[in-house]
């Protein structure tokens, strides 16, 4: 079976994060990396194989900048077979449904070049985290989707999910070809292995243009997005307040007196 | 003025608090239409109705099947077509999002989620929604708006302070008809959870939150939660060791709260958890290391072992409740 892992290359959370004037994230200001999200998405994809047997390949999709070729490296050198680069000066602060559109319409050439049953993401991405792609893709592929499993099996043709909600655990079922996400409960990701980051470097990377997917220019990027940013500000941080230590179990009385001046009790 | 639908938030057909906000908000911006998906009790019609629904959508929850969110964001994005409405509401739930995304492709249409606050263009009723989203890790706001078809919004709890308003809320039954290929994924179980008692954590004007530093026994953030009235939460840490379940996690892969108070105990303060309660109103750390990051933005801290902090201040609380 072949499978598709969609990884987004995120500015790391713990920089400083900011937006440009324009109101676009600064993807310059802080380092990126592969999406700690998405890692359990690729580790998913290789446990997957590893039941499968040697005829699964894992593909590695990113719609990104020219760095974001790190996060597909990072995901070769976990596992994964091959890479593929969307990369496109015009898709430049593109919304969630025009992203959305690129990464169909890439995986509309994955599925015409050698197919995929399987499409797997993260629940979320680190910098964005609206957690809408998986569902967004499900609809403009016309495949079912099985979003936040929390565990996922395939079994022949059948995928069964486990999500675990707010009110409720569910399990579902869905017949492939199938759209998935999986949170951060399927368990750790590989760390690459020293032969992995070897056998990395001798793996294809395939990097396509707008042009190459059948995308117009305009059907992307920040002005033709479905949203816009109007207004970005800095909340003013934190400061720290007072800080009593605890001696001879005066602390507890103390944070007492101050929970009763803000009138919680 | 257009309607403004509102995917009505309800657990087994009881109207959760964020139904109420998000109709308060729907006034704001037109006229509000709850929808229903479920069996509509007179309970549930009266309290959209005391929260300003003209209308009330209801759908049949047995003509949608056993299947995963795509049928519901069918049947929605069926809704939008025959009304045009002025804005889409649904809450900022995993489900709601999900419902959201598939909406806002199916109708063309731009989606903006996790919104903490929703007001009319130029703040003049009736016009278009302009969202306000709390960002990387809380320390950005972000205001934002739909530029290109009906404007599909979902809505954190808390954005609003639900008012009430008397609305007629005709009752209208939505015909369905499903494709095919939103039957794709099928529900095969689902295990209600236990209610445990306490305030729902995202709704919660107080958050008690334990972390590693418990060491696994949850019982003196329990007790102080229960003399506080409070929510309790919990770091990724406790839920990864077991301790606490997953729903009750807060941070960035669990859930962003925004409390009057939140209590952080035994937790460190890691970026991730920072994500999720960063923008309480008001926060407190118990912790015993001094160097704890937490302590950076803590309006009130203590130094001290919480197996001895927390039973002594439940005390003290308990004792000046009387
Ligand atoms: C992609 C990603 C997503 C993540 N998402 C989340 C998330 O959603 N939520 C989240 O919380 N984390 C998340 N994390 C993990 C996060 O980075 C931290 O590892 C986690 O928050 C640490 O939890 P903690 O503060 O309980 O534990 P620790 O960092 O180990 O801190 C424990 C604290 O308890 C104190 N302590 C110990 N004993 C006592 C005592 N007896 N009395 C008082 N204090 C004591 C210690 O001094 C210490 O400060 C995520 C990480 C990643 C990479
Ligand atoms: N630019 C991108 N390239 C590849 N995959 C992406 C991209 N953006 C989002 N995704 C995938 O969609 C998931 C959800 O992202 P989001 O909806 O942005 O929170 C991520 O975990 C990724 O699997």
């Amino acid at each position: 079976m072949n499978i598709v892992v969609c990884v987004k290359y995120v500015p790391d959370a713990t920089g400083d994060r900011r937006f440009k004037p324009d109101n676009t994230v600064d993807r310059a200001a802080v380092d990126g990396l592969l999406s700690e999200l998405d890692e359990y998405a690729v580790e998913q994809a290789l446990q997957i194989k590893e039941k499968q047997g040697d005829d699964t390949e894992v593909t590695v999709l990113t719609v990104g900048p020219e760095r974001a070729v790190e996060a597909i490296r990072k995901s070769l050198q976990m596992g994964a077979d091959r890479g593929v680069h969307v990369l496109d000066d015009a898709i430049a602060g593109s919304d969630a449904l025009a992203t959305s559109l690129v990464l169909a319409q890439a995986l509309a050439k994955v599925r015409s070049a050698g197919g995929w049953d399987l499409v797997l993401c993260g629940m979320g991405s680190t910098d964005g985290a609206m957690g809408v792609i998986p569902a967004m893709l499900s609809e403009r592929l016309d495949v079912p989707g099985a979003t936040f499993g929390s565990s996922i099996e395939v079994d022949g043709d059948t995928v069964r999910i486990r999500r675990d909600g707010d009110t409720a655990t569910v399990t579902a079922e869905a017949v492939l070809p199938l759209v998935a996400s999986v949170t951060d409960m399927t368990g750790e990701a590989r760390y690459p292995s020293f032969k992995g980051i070897m056998a990395a470097k001798k793996k294809t990377v395939e990097t396509w243009s707008l042009a190459d997917i059948g995308v117009e220019p305009s059907q992307v990027g920040l002005s033709s997005s479905w949203t816009a940013v109007e207004s970005t500000e800095a909340r003013p941080p934190r400061t720290a307040g007072e800080v009593v230590s605890d001696e001879g179990g005066s602390g507890a009385k103390a944070l007492v007196d101050f929970l009763t001046s803000k009138k919680f009790i | 003025m257009s309607e403004v639908l509102v995917l009505v938030d309800h657990v087994g057909g009881s109207v959760r608090k964020t139904t109420h906000e998000m109709l308060t908000i729907a006034r704001r911006i037109g006229e509000p239409s709850a929808v229903f998906i479920g069996q509509l009790s007179d309970d549930a019609a009266g309290a959209l109705r005391q929260y300003g629904a003209a209308k009330i959508y209801v759908v049949d929850p047995n003509a949608l099947g056993p299947y995963l969110v795509a049928p519901k964001a069918e049947v929605l994005a069926q809704l939008v077509g025959s009304v045009t409405p002025a804005a889409v509401l649904v809450s900022s739930s995993a489900e709601g999002k999900e419902v959201a995304a598939r909406v806002a492709v199916r109708t063309d249409s731009g989606i903006i989620t996790d919104a903490v606050d929703v007001q009319p263009e130029g703040g003049t009723p009736g016009g278009a929604p302009v969202t306000t989203q709390s960002v990387f890790a809380g320390s950005y706001t972000v205001q934002a708006t739909v530029t290109r078809g009906t404007p599909i919004i979902a809505v954190k709890p808390n954005a609003a302070t639900p008012e009430r308003a008397e609305g007629a809320g005709t009752v209208e039954n939505v015909p369905v008809s499903i494709s095919s290929s939103a039957k794709g994924a099928r529900m095969t179980g689902v295990e209600p959870k236990k209610a445990s008692g306490r305030p729902e954590l995202t709704e919660a004007a107080i958050v008690v939150a334990g972390g590693r530093g418990t060491g696994g026994n949850f019982e003196p953030v329990e007790a102080l939660a229960d003399s506080l009235g409070a929510a309790v939460g919990a770091s990724r840490a406790a839920v990864d060791s077991g301790w606490y379940p997953h729903s009750f996690q807060i941070g960035q892969t669990g859930k962003v709260v925004s409390p009057q108070l939140y209590v952080a105990t035994g937790i460190s303060g890691a970026i991730q958890h920072r994500a999720g309660m960063q923008t309480s109103k008001t926060i407190v750390a118990v912790n015993k290391d001094e160097e704890a990051p937490i302590f950076e933005l803590a309006d009130f801290g203590v130094v001290g072992d919480l197996h001895t902090v927390l039973p002594a201040a439940t005390e003290e609380i308990e004792k000046r409740k009387g």
